[in-house]
């Protein structure tokens, strides 16, 4: 590790984090990448380490955008605390098939996902009408 | 705990909401799990498509619900002897400057501007994985 991998490895980081507070996701998809090939973890500690990063990243940035007033607090606990049924699904299944298949079906369900926000963004108000969820909060 | 009969008496479709917010939390789990991420990619969307929230507060409540998430995955995967504290931290420290800042840029943009990017950034990360 040279000052000059760790410099990039933080600057990875930070722009990991930018992209989490603009968008809401940890940002591990820049951090996993930054540890492999600039701090020389394996891919399985990378993604163990950015899970360990992650939880502080998302924590600033939840308490950030509280501030804001963007937070459904219940509803995101209630999803934190539901999800260990899928941790454990994702870790058996992940040993389960070929990393090639796992990377192949992610694809196209981001894809998909991505067609989705883009046909409801360009979309006038229609996509935009409250629903349940949003009556759900006080 | 949560409070599940609050959030019936609350809505109508009460019952229809935690299912759905079930499969959120066992398909962002499952990535999470799958590929090292928060699973922000999965919430993010299923927010704002399922429950009509603002992007701004999908992305916010998001990031609440990785905290906890990224701490399950994390505890179980230090149980394996995967986690580097240190590597983490090096990555971890400006990554807190980051978010806080991308938060604040955030509330200067359009709420359409920031699917457009969510959605950009699905499809960078779909090519990423499909080039072997």
């Amino acid at each position: 590790m040279s000052p000059a991998d760790i410099a990039l490895a933080a600057g990875m980081g930070a722009a990991g984090g930018l992209v989490g507070g603009l968008l809401g996701v940890g940002g591990g998809v820049l951090f996993v990448p930054a540890m492999v090939i600039f701090l020389d973890l394996s891919q399985i500690e990378a993604e163990a380490t950015s899970l360990l990063t992650i939880v502080f990243v998302a924590a600033a940035g939840a308490w950030r955008q509280r501030g804001y007033d963007n937070v459904r607090i219940r509803d995101g606990l209630v999803i934190g605390v539901l999800s260990p049924i899928g941790v454990a699904i994702g870790v058996v299944a992940a040993n389960a098939v070929s990393q090639r298949v796992l990377e192949l079906s992610f694809a196209a369900l981001v894809l998909f996902v991505a067609t989705q926000l883009v046909r409801r963004a360009l979309r006038p108000e229609a996509g935009r009408s409250p629903a349940a969820g949003t009556a759900a909060d006080p | 705990m949560l409070s599940i009969a609050a959030m019936s008496d609350a809505a109508a479709t009460g019952s229809d909401r935690l299912v759905k917010l079930m499969v959120i939390a066992t398909a962002a789990g499952a990535f999470s799990g799958l590929f090292g991420v928060g699973g922000g990619t999965i919430v993010v969307p299923l927010l704002i498509l399922w429950f009509a929230y603002g992007e701004r507060e999908a992305t916010g409540t998001s990031l609440a619900a990785l905290a906890v998430i990224a701490a399950f995955a994390a505890v179980g995967q230090a149980l394996y002897g995967n986690v580097e504290p240190l590597e983490a931290l090096i990555v971890g420290l400006p990554a807190i400057g980051g978010v806080v800042a991308g938060a604040t840029l955030q509330q200067r943009l359009p709420e359409r501007a920031v699917s457009l990017m969510f959605a950009v950034l699905l499809v960078v990360i779909a090519v990423e994985l499909a080039i072997p």
